[in-house]
C-alpha cells in the first residue's frame, strides 16, 4: 500500500505540474502580450481554462492532503522550514483564484476594475510558480538545517539561495511553455496560432536558459545537479528523451496537431521531474549534515497508510473519470464552436 | 503581541472568514438545484434566471472558499506542525476524503457553470446536485475531523505516544455525529435566512418583484425548517460536551459550583474572581434537566476542573449565550414563516413581515460564528483534548505576529471585495436576468 500511496503522491505533483502549471503560464502569457492583442488572448485563455479551473488546482490539495495524513514528518517540517516562501505562494494563489473569478463573474465590465483584476492576475500568476519552484528546489538543495540555531539559517537561507531561485525561474519558464502549447490549440484564428507559437518558442528558448542557469547555480552551491542527472540510467534516458521530444515538438507544431504537440510538452515536463524524482527517492527532503526525510522510513503507521491508499483508489475511481469526461467534453464543444 | 496568541488569532480569523464561504457552498448549490428543477419542470424563465443570478454568485463565494481552503490546509502545518506531526496520521483520514469530496464538487461545478446550453437539461441538473451534494459531504467530513480533536479517540496514548492508531475509528468518534448534525443543520439555517434577507430587502423595494419572490420562497423554506430543528440538535450537541467535555460545558453555561437541581443561567457574565455568574437570570434545576433529563441529578462544574485545565470562562459563555438566544429567534421567525404561510398569507407581503427577515439576514451567521467560538475556545488549553495542549503545538517559527496582520488584511479586503461584487451582481439583476419585469 505504502508504493500505492507513494504512486498517488508523485501523480498529485506531476499533475499539479501540467494542469495548474499551465494554468499558471496562461497570466504569464498574457503578461508578455502587447496591449493590442489582450483582450484576444484573455478570450480564448478564458474558453480554454475557465470549465477546468477549479479541478486544476485539487492536485495541490491533494498533494498536501496526502503528505499531512501519509508523511507527517515531512509535511511538518517543511512547514516550519519552508514556512516564508509557502507562505507568499499561498497569497499567489489567493491573489489569482480570486481575480481570475472576480474578472469573469463581476457583473458589471468596466474597464477599469477589469485592469485591476488583470494586473492582479497577471502578477500572481508569476510568483505563484516562482515560490512553487523555489520550494521544490529548496526541498533537494540540502539547505534546510533542522539543527539551525539562528532565525536566518533556519527560516531564511532554508529557500533563499540561488540554487531555489533558479528552479524558481525554470518553473515560471516551463509554465509559460506549457500554456502557449496547450493554447495553440485552442484557437481557430491563424494570427493568434502564430502569436502563440512564437510565445512558445520564446518560452522554449527561456526553458533552455534557465536549465542551464539550474546547473551553473547547483554547482554555485556545491549540488552535484550533473551527477545526479547524468549518473544513473533512468534520469539519463529521461533527460534524453524530453530533448527528443522537444525537437519531434518543433516538427509538429505548424499543422496544428494540437494532439500530439501537447503530448509532447507534457511528456517532457514529466521526463524533467522524472529524472530528478529518480535519482533521490525515496528521500523527498534533503537536509544539511543529518537524515534526510525519506517517503519509505518518514511515514505513517502501517493501518493509516493501508486506509489512506484505500481512500484514494475509490476516490481516484471517481475522479479521473469525471475529470476526463470534463476535459473531454469541453474539448469537444469548443470545436463546434 | 506573542506568537502563541498571533497563531491562535490567525487561525481564527481564517477559520472564521472560510466557515462563512463553506455554509453558502454547501447550500447553495442545493437552492440552484430546486430552483433549476422547477424551471425543468415548469418552464417558467423565471425559475432560469433566478438559477444564473445564483450561480453566478455561487462562483464569487467558490472561488473564495477555495483559496481560503487552501490556505487552511497549509496553515494547520504553518502554524500547529507538532500537532500535524501527530495527528496527521490519526484524523488525517476525513480530510483525504473530504479532497475527494472537492475534487468531485469542483469537477461538477465546471459542469454546471459551464454547462449552460451545451448538455441535456437533467445531466445538467445533475452536476448542479452533485455539487451540492460533495459540499455537504465535505463539510461532514471536515467538522468530523474537529470532533475527533474534542473527543479523540481510535488511538491510544502511553508515555507519550501515540499507538494502535485506527483513523476510521478515530472518524467515527463519539461526537462526529451531534457536531456534523449541528454543523449541517445551522449552514442551511444560517445561509437560508441570508439569502431570504437580501431578497426580502428587494421585494421591500419593489425591484423585480417577481424574481425577488420565487427567490425568498426557496431560501426561506430552507432556513425556517433548519432553524426549527437547531435547538433540539443543540441539546444534542450539549449533552455531548457535558460527556466528553465537563469544563467546555461549565464555561459554556457559567457554571462554577458543582450542585443538585444544577441551574441554568440566561445572559449575565461570569465573574471569575467571585466565582459566580452575575447579572442572569438563573432558571433552577433546567442544567440539570438539559444534561441529565431530570432535574435532580448533579453537574459537574468548574470546581472539578483544575485551574490550568479551565478554558476561558467569559468567552465561551457569551458566544453561547449569543449563540442561544439568535437560535430562538430564528425558530420564532421560522415558525412564524409557517404560520403565515397556512394560516394567514396576507402577512407574506406586509412590510412589517418582509423587515422582520431583513433583520434576520445576518444573524444565523453571527451565530455560526459564535458557536465556533464555543467549540474551540470551549476546548483551550487543550488542542486535542486532554492529550496535547495548544501550546506544545505552535511553531517555533518567530514573528508570527506579521504574518497574523497580513492575513487580518487579506481577509478584510476578500471581504470587502465579495460584498462589492455580490452588490453589483444585485444590482444588475434587472439588466442581465429579468429583463422582462
Ligand atoms: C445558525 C447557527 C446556529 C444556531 C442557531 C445554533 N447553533 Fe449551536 N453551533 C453552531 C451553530 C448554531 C455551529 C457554528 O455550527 C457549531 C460550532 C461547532 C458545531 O458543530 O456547530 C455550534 C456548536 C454548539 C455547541 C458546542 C458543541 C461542542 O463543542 O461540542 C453547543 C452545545 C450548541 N451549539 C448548542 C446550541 C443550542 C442549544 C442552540 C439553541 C438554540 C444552538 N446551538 C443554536
Ligand atoms: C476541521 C475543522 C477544524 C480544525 C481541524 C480546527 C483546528 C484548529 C486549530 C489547530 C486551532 C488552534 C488551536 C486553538 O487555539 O484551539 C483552532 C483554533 C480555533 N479555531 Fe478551529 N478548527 C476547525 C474548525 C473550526 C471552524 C470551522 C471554526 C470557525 C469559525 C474554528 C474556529 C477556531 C477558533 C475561533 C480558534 C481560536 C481559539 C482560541 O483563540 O482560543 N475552528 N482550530
Ligand atoms: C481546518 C479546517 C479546514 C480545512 C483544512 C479546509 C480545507 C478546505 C479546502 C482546501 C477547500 C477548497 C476545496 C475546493 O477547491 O473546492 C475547502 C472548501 C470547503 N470547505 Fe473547508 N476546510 C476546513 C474547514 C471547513 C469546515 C469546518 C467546513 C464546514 C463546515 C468546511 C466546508 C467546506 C466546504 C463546503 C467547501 C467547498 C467550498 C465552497 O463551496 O466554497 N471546511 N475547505
Amino acid at each position: 500500500m505504502l508504493y500505492i500511496v507513494i504512486a498517488f503522491l508523485f501523480l498529485a505533483i506531476v499533475l499539479y505540474f501540467l494542469l495548474g502549471g499551465a494554468d499558471f503560464g496562461a497570466g504569464i502569457i498574457e503578461l508578455f502580450t502587447s496591449d493590442r492583442n489582450k483582450d484576444r488572448t484573455r478570450k480564448t485563455m478564458y474558453h480554454a481554462i475557465g470549465p477546468i479551473w477549479e479541478a486544476n488546482h485539487m492536485w495541490l490539495i491533494i498533494t498536501v492532503v496526502i503528505l499531512f495524513v501519509g508523511f507527517p514528518d515531512i509535511y511538518s517540517n517543511m512547514c516550519t522550514y519552508l514556512h516564508i516562501p509557502l507562505l507568499i505562494m499561498l497569497l499567489g494563489i489567493t491573489a489569482r483564484g480570486t481575480a481570475f473569478a472576480f474578472r469573469n463573474y463581476d457583473a458589471v465590465k468596466d474597464d477599469k476594475t477589469q485592469s485591476f483584476y488583470n494586473r492582479i492576475f497577471v502578477y500572481s500568476s508569476f510568483v505563484t510558480p516562482l515560490f512553487l519552484g523555489i520550494i521544490a528546489g529548496s526541498a533537494i538543495s540540502r539547505q534546510i538545517d533542522l539543527q539551525a540555531t539562528s532565525f536566518m539559517s533556519a527560516y531564511i537561507y532554508s529557500w533563499l539561495n540561488w540554487f531555489s531561485v533558479t528552479v524558481g525561474l525554470f518553473t515560471v519558464a516551463l509554465s509559460g511553455y506549457l500554456a502557449a502549447v496547450y493554447l495553440i490549440g485552442e484557437t481557430g484564428d491563424d494570427n493568434e496560432r502564430r502569436r502563440f507559437v512564437r510565445k512558445a518558442r520564446i518560452m522554449n528558448v527561456l526553458v533552455v536558459i534557465f536549465g542551464g542557469l539550474v546547473f551553473i547555480a547547483a554547482e554555485i552551491e556545491n549540488i552535484a545537479l550533473a551527477h545526479w542527472i547524468f549518473g544513473n540510467m533512468v534520469s539519463l534516458t529521461a533527460v534524453i528523451s524530453a530533448a527528443i521530444s522537444l525537437l519531434a515538438l518543433w516538427l509538429f507544431i505548424y499543422n496544428g496537431k494540437k494532439k500530439i504537440i501537447r503530448v509532447f510538452a507534457a511528456f517532457q515536463v514529466t521526463m524533467i521531474l522524472l529524472s530528478v524524482g529518480y535519482t533521490h527517492f525515496p528521500n523527498l527532503i534533503m537536509v544539511k549534515g543529518g537524515q534526510n526525510l525519506s517517503l519509505l522510513t518518514n511515514h505513517a503507521p502501517a493501518k493509516t497508510i493501508e486506509d489512506l491508499g484505500l481512500g484514494l483508489l475509490i476516490g481516484s475511481l471517481l475522479i479521473l473519470p469525471s475529470l476526463f469526461y470534463l476535459f473531454y467534453s469541453f474539448q469537444k464543444k469548443n470545436e463546434l464552436i | 503581541m506573542n506568537d502563541f496568541i498571533a497563531a491562535r488569532s490567525q487561525m481564527a480569523i481564517s477559520l472564521g472568514f472560510h466557515i462563512v464561504y463553506s455554509c453558502i457552498g454547501m447550500v447553495m448549490p442545493v437552492f440552484m438545484a430546486i430552483s433549476h428543477y422547477k424551471w425543468i419542470k415548469t418552464g417558467d424563465p423565471v425559475y432560469k434566471n433566478v438559477t444564473q443570478a445564483w450561480s453566478k454568485g455561487v462562483a464569487i463565494f467558490f472561488a473564495t472558499g477555495a483559496v481560503s481552503g487552501t490556505i487552511l490546509s497549509f496553515e494547520l502545518g504553518l502554524l500547529w506542525p507538532k500537532f500535524m506531526e501527530h495527528a496527521g496520521p490519526i484524523f488525517g483520514m476525513p480530510f483525504s476524503l473530504e479532497g475527494v469530496a472537492f475534487f468531485i464538487e469542483a469537477i461538477a461545478l465546471g459542469f454546471f457553470l459551464y454547462g449552460w446550453n451545451r448538455f441535456n437539461n437533467w445531466f445538467h441538473w445533475c452536476t448542479g446536485m452533485i455539487v451540492g451534494v460533495s459540499g455537504i459531504a465535505s463539510g461532514i467530513l471536515v467538522v468530523s475531523a474537529n470532533s475527533w480533536m474534542n473527543n479523540p479517540s481510535g488511538f491510544d496514548y502511553i508515555n507519550g505516544q501515540y499507538l494502535n492508531i485506527d483513523p476510521i475509528k478515530a472518524m467515527f468518534n463519539g461526537s462526529w455525529f451531534s457536531e456534523s448534525l449541528h454543523m449541517t443543520i445551522a449552514a442551511f439555517a444560517a445561509t437560508g435566512f441570508a439569502v431570504a434577507g437580501i431578497h426580502a430587502l428587494m421585494i421591500a423595494r419593489k425591484k423585480n418583484v417577481q424574481f425577488h419572490t420565487k427567490a425568498f420562497k426557496i431560501a426561506v423554506v430552507f432556513g425556517a425548517v433548519a432553524a426549527i430543528i437547531q435547538p433540539f440538535s443543540g441539546d444534542l450537541s450539549a449533552k455531548n460536551a457535558a460527556k466528553h467535555q465537563p469544563a467546555k460545558l461549565a464555561a459554556m453555561e457559567a457554571y462554577f459550583h458543582t450542585q443538585q437541581y444544577a441551574p441554568l443561567v440566561l445572559g449575565g457574565v461570569a465573574d471569575t474572581a467571585n466565582k459566580k455568574a452575575k447579572y442572569g437570570i438563573e432558571i433552577p434545576g433546567l442544567l440539570s434537566f438539559l444534561v441529565n433529563d431530570n432535574f435532580k441529578d448533579p453537574v459537574n462544574g468548574l470546581d472539578k476542573i483544575p485551574v490550568k485545565d479551565q478554558p476561558p470562562i467569559t468567552i465561551t459563555h457569551l458566544a453561547f449565550d449569543l449563540m442561544v438566544v439568535i437560535g430562538s429567534a430564528l425558530m420564532l421567525i421560522g415558525i412564524l414563516y409557517f404560520v403565515a404561510l397556512w394560516k394567514k398569507r396576507s402577512w407574506l407581503s406586509k412590510k412589517w413581515f418582509l423587515d422582520l427577515f431583513i433583520l434576520a439576514t445576518p444573524l444565523g451567521f453571527i451565530a455560526v460564528e459564535a458557536g465556533w467560538t464555543v467549540t474551540e475556545v470551549g476546548r483551550q488549553p487543550w488542542i486535542i483534548q486532554g492529550v496535547m495542549r495548544t501550546s506544545a503545538a505552535v511553531t517555533p517559527m518567530p514573528g508570527i505576529q506579521y504574518s497574523f496582520y497580513l492575513f487580518t488584511v487579506i481577509y478584510f479586503t476578500l471581504s470587502i471585495a465579495v460584498i462589492f461584487l455580490l452588490s453589483r451582481q444585485i444590482k444588475m439583476v434587472p439588466q442581465l436576468y429579468d429583463k422582462v419585469n
